[in-house]
């Protein structure tokens, strides 16, 4: 079934599909029709889950956090000040291994107040031991939504999906609503392995001393190193019952390229248009995709540019910013290619725009690229595009 | 003082075992003991960061027998609220869950989580017990330290200047179903309670006086003592509150002076003869203040003249 819907939407559908049980949120410009439509299909029947209203970002994540460990499907969505408020809480739904899943709509952080679309909300959060998904579209929202709970059922781990505010939680695009029964096959009633359960009684996270400690972090880290062949299992399900797949990276057009434009979220639908224009005019230039940040796919994205030849140059475009530092996706990136002989190790430009909303335009990214192609070496520094000093 | 044998009472459920990691005269374990005993083996317990999360003992180890959900500190009632809704949707609608805070994570830090759950009449059993300081990280002040009390951040020469918060009338303010204030130094009055509070629905607080004797200074023999000190002297009287309208005491107070109560204590040595009186002072107010309460009728449109 298609339908014409925006980004927040396609968010509440997803959650719709997955048979959310217990549902907890806190409005927060532009995540609220997120919970405006899930509200609605808890009032009209066709979702069977309990919404708690709570008074506080930080609060909804403890009532998830605390359905979650009785046993049941969990979900959440919020945005920028309400994610950092939830920061806390982030940390020990990581800890405590629950499932969670929740919706970030990207919106800048102040002061000085903005409403309007970065990363730097969800990218503030990337040691909270939650799995991060950047998402392009909102075909690839609803679809994503549906498998985030699948991965984290799989591995004991909270997994958070991020699409731009206004950018796309309010452009309204056609979307192909999977059918309820195929999902209901895909997506069976979670059975949690561990919970609060009276005949069995437990204690969940009390006080471990330093003896242990480390093994549980440890059991974690393993738990998010094997996210990326969990999600690529899955989505191969995905693509066989519903006929759509995105992967954790996608290379778009990167043979023969010289110079690759590396992306998350919207920017990456402009940014092909750009390359498709220039392909068309026979510049050598392709697109790398970053859709999973964490745990960040060093090995998967090594092993992507490894077989392209000629080596291109990469020109990160960073839509967030780590003050004192650069562009976060560029960090990560040139820190994952590190380990690749020199002969081999693209270089690496990284570039910070579109922050607090500024429009990143073709003709931006135009820009990005003439000073990408420019660079004789490219700096350690990130250059900022667009900015009026 | 008659011995009683609250096994005669209530059964033994034995949900908190011997081996807990409690301060030698801590009241808290006994609370825990009893209000347990009351609501029996059906019930889920969420502990918020407290003395109480050292006390149930570290992992792999746990004396409470009951599931327990260790959290951070302000955010008791919220995963409270969180675990209902689950049992709800699993049909578990006769499991018990028991939200168990210290007064920092009532009073202060939980104090907007606990509102929140009041407010939406969540249907859980919120305990706070009370040993009127941040007594796990070394007896620092909390808005439920009493006026004139030493604390390790309030020293002697400048002691507490805030009355206590007046938690009761805040959770009453609320008009959730039950209400009411207890100590384990009276069990029976605690008990009855938590059975009156087992048999209802929606939010339930009860507001335990838990003396500690590192943090009181006082012997560790003297807590249960003091905490009869307490409610005979209407320091802490025993109330309860029901659907937020109707006061009543649920015992006999002696009217006591306050002074013996501060004297035994080493928190309070350092007082004035007139800041005791203050105290006397405010005591008497509170309490006639509570009276009013206690005898005035509910507002009704009738009482109020209307119609």
């Amino acid at each position: 079934m298609k339908k014409v819907m925006v980004g927040n939407h396609a968010v509440s559908w997803g959650a719709r599909l997955a048979r959310v049980e217990v549902i907890s949120a806190y409005p927060i410009t532009p995540q609220t029709q997120v919970v405006e439509k899930l509200s609605e299909m808890c009032a009209d029947g066709t979702l069977a889950a309990r919404f708690i209203k709570v008074e506080s970002e930080h609060s909804a994540m403890a009532a998830v956090i605390g359905a979650s460990a009785a046993g049941v499907r969990t979900f959440t969505a919020s945005s920028s000040h309400g994610l950092l408020y939830m920061h806390e809480m982030l940390h020990w739904a990581g800890g405590a291994r629950l499932p969670v899943v929740m919706v970030n709509v990207n919106r800048a952080v102040g002061a000085p107040w903005n409403i309007w679309t970065d990363q730097n909300d969800s990218l503030a959060q990337r040691d909270t031991g939650w799995s991060q998904l950047y998402c392009e579209h909102n075909q690839e929202v609803v679809d994503t939504t549906i498998m985030a709970f699948k991965l984290a059922e799989t591995l004991s781990v909270p997994v958070m999906l991020m699409l731009d505010g206004f950018y796309l939680s309010h452009t309204a695009e056609p979307v192909d609503i999977p059918d309820q029964e195929m999902v209901d096959r895909f997506l069976p009633k979670r059975v949690a392995p561990y919970r609060l359960d009276t005949e069995h009684p437990h204690a969940f996270g009390g006080l471990v001393k330093p003896d242990a400690y480390m093994e549980m972090r440890w059991l974690q880290q393993e738990a998010l190193n094997k996210v990326p062949e969990t999600l690529a299992a899955i989505e191969k399900d995905w693509l066989r019952m519903f006929g759509r797949s995105y992967g954790p990276i996608e290379l778009y057009r990167a043979e023969d390229a010289d110079l690759l434009l590396v992306t998350s979220g919207t920017v990456t639908s402009t940014a092909r248009a750009v390359v498709d224009a220039r392909r068309a005019a026979g510049e050598k230039i392709g697109l790398l995709k970053v859709k999973m940040f964490r745990p960040f796919p060093s090995a998967l994205l090594r092993e992507a540019v490894r077989g392209l030849r000629p080596v291109p140059r990469l020109a990160v475009l960073d839509r967030n910013i780590s003050p004192g530092h650069g562009g976060i996706f560029a960090e990560e990136l040139r820190s994952a290619l590190y380990d690749l002989p020199h002969s081999e190790r693209p270089e690496v430009c990284g570039f910070v725009l579109g922050l607090g909303g500024r429009d990143i335009t073709p003709a931006v990214i135009g820009d990005v690229i003439e000073q990408a192609r420019a660079a004789t070496v490219p700096t350690r520094e990130d250059l900022w595009v667009g900015v009026n000093p | 003082m008659s011995q009683i044998r609250i096994g005669e009472f209530i059964p033994e459920n034995r949900l908190l075992d011997s081996g807990h990691l409690a301060c030698p005269g801590c009241a808290a374990p006994l609370g825990m003991k009893l209000v347990l005993n009351a609501l029996g083996p059906n019930t889920v317990c969420v502990l918020p960061a407290s003395c109480f999360t050292i006390i149930s003992g570290p992992w792999p180890q746990s004396s409470l027998q009951v599931p327990v959900f260790h959290t951070a500190f302000a955010t008791g009632p919220a995963v409270a609220s969180g675990v209902r809704a689950a049992l709800d949707m699993q049909g578990k609608q006769d499991t018990t869950v028991l939200v168990w805070v210290g007064d920092g994570g009532t009073f202060d830090i939980g104090i907007q989580s606990l509102s929140g759950a009041a407010e939406r009449n969540e249907n859980i059993v919120y305990v706070c017990y009370d040993n009127e300081a941040y007594m796990n990280t070394g007896i620092q002040r909390s808005s439920a330290t009493p006026w004139g009390a030493w604390t390790t951040t309030t020293p002697a020469q400048f002691p507490e200047a805030s009355n206590k918060k007046d938690m009761l009338a805040i959770m009453a303010a609320h008009n959730i179903p039950y209400a009411a204030t207890a100590t384990p130094a009276y069990p029976m009055d605690l008990i009855e309670k938590v059975n009156k509070a087992k048999a209802m629905r929606g939010t339930r607080f009860i507001h335990l006086l838990s003396p500690c004797p590192p943090g009181w200074k006082c012997g560790d023999d003297e807590g249960l003592e003091l905490a009869r000190m307490a409610v005979q002297s209407c320091v802490f009287p025993l109330m309860e509150v029901e659907g937020g309208q109707r006061w009543r005491f649920t015992m006999d107070h002696a009217h006591d002076s306050v002074e013996p109560y501060l004297r035994r204590q080493g928190r309070f040595r350092h007082l004035s003869a007139e800041q005791v009186a203050h105290i006397q002072a405010e005591v008497t107010a509170r309490w006639e203040s509570l009276q009013r309460r206690v005898t005035s009728e509910p507002l009704t449109l009738a009482n109020a003249g209307v119609g």
